[in-house]
């Protein structure tokens, strides 16, 4: 019983850090500019993407293709905000909504008229396969470095944001735009670099995701649900809440799919539609 | 008082165009008589339109999960007609007031919340209630859909035939009773009212206009005509299936009525009729490729036409006062 307990919570765990790389950078952009950029999980299909094309085709080793991808889902996301989103920052959110949901269904007919509707498959290199023992207990090497990765990219984020002049920026843009303009602050600038990055992580999620939850075409689709409820529960702009938020998440989801698996996904939209209803700005939200 | 009363009596005559408009609708029976399935399809989801046009276009309550009303009537009528009870006229009255009786529960909750809240509640209501139907297969049949439906023929007389001559003329004729009951609400102080929370959400309670309870009153009468809607789709086709409840369908529904036009009544109907026939139109195609050409139509109506097909044309046709 106690086994299975740790099981859970660590696959859990992995799980909900994977969905933390895949939402952080839509709740920094939705804090910054409110702007409701439902098409985020296009870019972790670009990123998934480009790591499958790489590694099958052109037989690059799989860690040499997550830079790649991470910057090819960075470029994306720099052209679509330059060229469609900063027309709509005034915008209403219905409007953002549609213009986003039209990317979605976009990019998933793309993916399906280039890949197909099937799985796409990938080798991890072999130090990144099996299982190692500790303490009785058998922990996947692929989800430790999984958890690592994503663990090392929160360290890097958190001390850019607190402690670097750009952070610094990013932090004032966010809890109030105006002042910041007013203080000489170039929001606009800042938020396409952060837009960016967070398409980048996205990008980076993505490849990650194709050894956990597989990657087809409907990948944009199917995880938007998830990584919204990581964004609206966390909470707008706030990065520690998407961590608590991915982690509840993650560990709920793989504890109802282990212990309740007749319940499907009903636990966890009943986790979000409570937690949303206590708190409507997120657990950690300011506003 | 004079002219608050002569504005709504000019809101509520009939125009000309409004009139063509309603006899067009019957040129189907005679013109394209193989297409009356389509024509009755298109009348159903014109008339889910129509409900979340209430409460999208008029009161500004955006919602992704309309689709837990209309599945919710599929459902009543389905299980109603699957248990012997057939008769489609009564069934289609307890489909659409199990579905308000949901919307008014419901409702308590989604006029506490705005902006992306209130988005994520919806969404999150609507796959709730497409996750227990799932679960619960011994009642909906879960993922096979519900068998044997049998609706009995209407006013024991006109039976629901392959051609669909009576399921059109049904569809219709619910589509246009609501349709009416809808303009009137919408032409009276209430529907007003409902707009003036549309613009200022803050301003209407602020001159003492009940503005939750209006919100709460609107919210339930779009649930009814979206259960309605969904047993109208439950009888003319003898099936019902969990797509009734996806998330997919509430997208469609939106979709739907922005391309035609939020808050203009019409809209939801225009658009019904545009991407109904466009998708008959491209069935032979796979229907992934068929949601490129969607995703690029929502990209273009947002970028180029903010208020839809008919406001477009408004823009060209200013109306006359």
């Amino acid at each position: 019983m106690f086994a299975s307990l740790a099981g859970v919570l660590f696959d859990g765990f992995a799980y909900g850090m994977l969905l933390f790389l895949l939402s952080v950078g839509l709740s920094v952009t939705l804090g910054m500019m409110n702007f409701v950029n439902l098409a985020h999980c296009s870019f972790a299909m670009i990123g998934g993407y480009v790591a499958v094309t790489l590694a099958n085709s052109f037989g690059w080793p799989f860690l040499a293709t997550l830079p790649v991808a991470f910057l090819a889902a960075a470029a994306a996301s720099a052209v679509l905000e330059r060229t469609l989103y900063r027309r709509l920052y005034q915008a209403s959110e219905l409007d953002q909504c549609l213009l986003t949901i039209g990317i979605v269904f976009i990019s998933v007919a793309v993916a399906a008229y280039f890949y197909g509707t099937v799985q796409q498959p990938i080798n991890t290199p072999s130090y990144l396969r099996g299982s190692v023992r500790l303490m009785g207990m058998s922990f996947a090497v692929y989800r430790l470095f999984l958890i690592v990765t994503a663990l090392v990219i929160t360290a890097v984020l958190v001390y850019s944001l607190e402690y670097t002049r750009f952070g610094a920026q990013v932090r004032a843009a966010v809890d109030n735009q105006r002042m910041a303009r007013g203080l000489g602050i170039d929001v606009d600038r800042a938020f396409a670099v952060t837009f960016a990055l967070g398409g980048g992580l996205a990008g980076l999620g993505g490849a990650l995701a194709i050894e956990i939850i597989g990657l087809d075409h409907a990948f944009a689709l199917t995880y938007l649900v998830y990584v919204l409820i990581v964004v609206a529960v966390g909470g707008l702009g706030s990065i520690g809440g998407s961590f608590a938020a991915a982690a509840v998440l993650g560990i709920s989801d793989m504890a109802g799919k282990y212990y309740f698996p007749w319940l499907g996904a009903f636990l966890i939209y009943l986790v979000m539609v409570g937690i949303l209803m206590w708190r409507p700005a997120g657990l950690f939200g300011k506003r | 008082m004079a002219n608050a009363s002569r504005y709504f009596e000019k809101q509520i005559r009939l125009r000309p165009l409004e009139i063509a408009f309603w006899l067009a609708t019957l040129l189907p029976f005679v013109v394209a008589p193989a297409y009356l399935q389509l024509a009755s399809q298109i009348a159903i989801t014109a008339l889910f339109a129509l409900s979340l046009d209430l409460i999208l276009g008029y009161a500004g309550i955006v919602s992704l999960g309309h689709a837990a009303y209309f599945g919710v009537g599929a459902y009543t009528a389905g299980l109603l007609a699957k248990h012997g009870w057939g008769e489609p006229l009564s069934s289609l009255l307890v489909a659409g007031a199990l579905a308000g009786i949901l919307g008014y529960l419901t409702s308590h909750i989604i006029v506490r919340f705005r902006h992306l809240a209130l988005i994520m509640l919806t969404l999150g209501l609507g796959l709730l209630l497409y996750e227990a139907a799932n679960s619960a297969s011994w009642l909906t049949g879960g993922a096979d859909g519900l068998q044997g439906v049998r609706i009995r023929p209407l006013f024991e007389m006109l039976k629901f035939d392959l051609y669909g001559r009576t399921a059109y003329a049904y569809s219709l004729a619910v589509l246009c009773a609501c349709f009416f009951v809808s303009r009137r609400i919408i032409h009276s102080p209430f529907g007003l009212a409902l707009r003036g929370i549309r613009e200022n959400a803050l301003r209407m309670p602020a001159i003492g206009a009940p503005s939750r309870a209006h919100l709460r009153k609107v919210y339930t009468i779009a649930a009814i005509i979206a259960g309605a809607a969904g047993a109208l789709l439950a009888q003319t086709t003898e099936t019902v299936s969990l797509e009734v409840l996806s998330f997919g369908r509430s997208a469609d529904v939106l979709v739907i009525l922005i391309l035609g036009g939020a808050g203009r009544l019409y809209g939801g109907l225009l658009g019904a009729i545009v991407y109904m026939v466009a998708r008959d139109q491209f069935a032979g195609i796979n229907p992934q490729y068929w949601y490129f050409w969607i995703g690029l139509l929502l990209v273009a109506v947002v970028m180029l036409l903010p208020n839809g097909i008919l406001g477009g044309l408004a823009k060209f046709f200013p109306p006359k006062d």
